[in-house]
């Protein structure tokens, strides 16, 4: 079936189509989507390998760099995915002033919890790396 | 926007409908998505903990242990598991494919079933593992 195009020329050509940024929050739902798949069963996987284990058993596991490199991008994909879900579901809900603000904390709480969790990660790291 | 001064009647909205498989998967997308956000948080508690050393980490584990701990575990594993399931039935979507009634209906059974099933199936796993350390 061939698809009617509604687009002018340079609409077509500039390939935004209506909206400024809404294409790009809907392809990088979708690319962050597609990482967490893999991203999301390994740690499924290994938190289920992990059951009843110890601090030791955990921070040597953490500390592997298969795993301390998966965890930190499991850290940016999920949250990058949370605060791109977040910003719909507030703008779908929050009617009044304080839409920009529910906005704003939003995104900031999601960087600053990634940030942290990052920089967790790579402390039991270099901890494990240097004991080692 | 602007001041709304007169409340005009709306169209029936979702209070009105009964609900419906497709309708259900829909917000419960949503409701997960959400909540998952929430495990996302109690994931970096874990890593601080576990960086702050082994006190700070028994006593997270002892919180998780707990009962209530463990029962939103399970239930944080099934909310899981179905957004999981729910996004690449999205991504699915996405590819512009399965779209006819008959389908959508079998795919949402489907990943109602499989996040059943794969929830029981990383609890029992996952005890017979803890069983063993």
């Amino acid at each position: 079936m061939e698809r009617h195009r509604i687009q002018t020329p340079l609409g077509r050509a500039v390939g935004l189509g209506s909206a400024k940024s809404g294409f790009e929050h809907w392809w990088m739902e979708r690319i962050t989507a597609v990482a967490l798949l893999p991203l999301g069963v390994w740690f499924a996987g290994s938190l289920i390998a992990q059951s009843g284990s110890d601090y030791r058993t955990f921070v040597a596991w953490l500390g592997a760099p298969v795993n301390t490199v998966l965890m930190v991008l499991l850290l940016i994909t999920l949250f990058w995915h949370a605060a791109l879900g977040f910003q719909v579901v507030i703008e779908d809900y929050v009617h009044s002033d304080a839409k920009i603000w529910a906005l704003l904390a939003a995104r900031f709480i999601c960087f600053a919890a990634a940030g942290i969790g990052i920089l967790a990660t790579l402390g039991v790291a270099v901890e494990i790396w240097t004991a080692s | 926007m602007g001041s709304r001064k007169h409340e005009r009647p709306l169209s029936p909205n979702i209070q009105i409908y009964r609900p419906q498989l497709t309708s259900v998967l829909s917000i419960a997308n949503r409701i997960t998505g959400v909540v998952l956000t929430g495990c996302g948080f109690i994931l970096v508690i874990w890593l601080v903990a576990a960086a702050s050393g082994p006190d700070a980490y028994s006593q997270f584990q002892r919180i998780v242990g707990s009962w209530p701990g463990l029962l939103l575990l399970l239930a944080a594993t099934f909310a899981f598991f179905l957004h999981l399931c729910g996004g690449i039935r999205h991504l699915i979507w996405d590819s512009v494919r399965a779209f006819e009634l008959k389908q959508i209906y079998a795919s949402g059974w489907t990943v109602v079933a499989a996040s059943l099933v794969l929830t029981l199936l990383s609890w029992v796993v996952g005890m017979i593992i803890a069983g063993q350390n």
